[in-house]
């Protein structure tokens, strides 16, 4: 049995959680920075594509270091559609992003809690209990 | 590891509204500092923000990073001029020189930057808590 398979999504689920924690910090720092267009990126598409192999990731060579695969690509991450745009070209709703980055952190809490749960399944198995 | 990458990008926007809060007290502390020439009379100031691309991140998009102070600026209204011929520090015609600091945009300036900071500062706490939670993995 392979433990990368045991581990399921979740293991690549708060990598890109983590990445989607760090998007959400840039936005919110830069809350008040002219000109600055708040970004993000679809979670679901891109933990699919992550899930499914990335291509961009291709190794030509088998002594080529394979990249964590659940990296975050610059492509994935789209402009935000302000909601009350500024007129210093500031699109960051305050608002919206804590609400974001409240709902990421305790979902990432979720796929650890998870993770937890098949690691004590696992140990239990290991111990024969 | 991204979200200790977090505590940099929000560790830069709280320094970032420091200096904004900083540049805010030394205005309204300046704001009835009367001058008796014009080019010596205090002028507000404002800092200039700025994204810090980290191109370290995504590859050659540079798309997360901090804020960080581009530069002040110096308001370029005219500094206002008051007749106060008893005033020592007034001029040959009798005119003293205010400077051009606007108590309200300093008040309101000031409210902006501590609450940006006071959510800067619930971001380090709220990855600080995120990570503790993931320290304990399998930990049963």
């Amino acid at each position: 049995m392979n433990l990368d398979n045991a581990f399921g999504l979740h293991a690549k689920a708060i990598t890109l959680r983590s990445h989607r924690a760090e998007v959400l910090a840039t936005n919110i720092a830069n809350a008040e920075t002219p000109n600055y267009l708040a970004r993000d990126f679809d979670f679901g598409a891109v933990l699919e594509s992550v899930a499914a192999g990335r291509s961009e990731m291709k190794a030509t060579h088998a002594n080529h270091i394979q990249g964590g695969e659940a990296e975050l690509m610059g492509q994935d991450l789209m402009y935000r559609l302000p909601e009350q745009p500024s007129i210093d070209g500031n699109t960051v709703d305050l608002q919206t992003e804590r609400a974001e980055f409240t709902k990421n952190a305790m979902q990432y809490q979720a796929s650890v809690r998870f993770l937890n749960g098949k690691i004590s399944g696992l140990l239990s198995a290991i111990r024969g209990e | 590891m991204s979200l200790l990458n977090v505590f940099n990008i929000s560790g830069t926007a709280m320094s970032a509204q420091s200096v904004r809060l900083n540049v805010t007290a030394s205005n309204m502390a300046n704001a009835d500092a009367i001058s008796s020439s014009i080019d010596q009379t205090y002028k507000a100031r404002h800092p200039v923000f700025q994204t810090i691309l980290d191109d370290m991140n995504f590859g050659e998009s540079g798309t997360t990073g901090g804020v960080r102070v581009a530069g002040v600026v110096e308001s370029q209204v005219p500094a206002s001029k008051e007749y106060q011929p008893g005033n020592p520090l007034a001029d040959e015609e009798g005119y003293i020189y205010r400077p051009n600091v606007n108590i309200i945009e300093e008040m309101a300036n000031m409210i902006a930057a501590s609450r940006n900071y006071q959510t800067n500062v619930e971001m380090v706490n709220a990855s600080k808590k995120m990570l503790t939670e993931t320290l304990g993995i399998g930990r049963g």
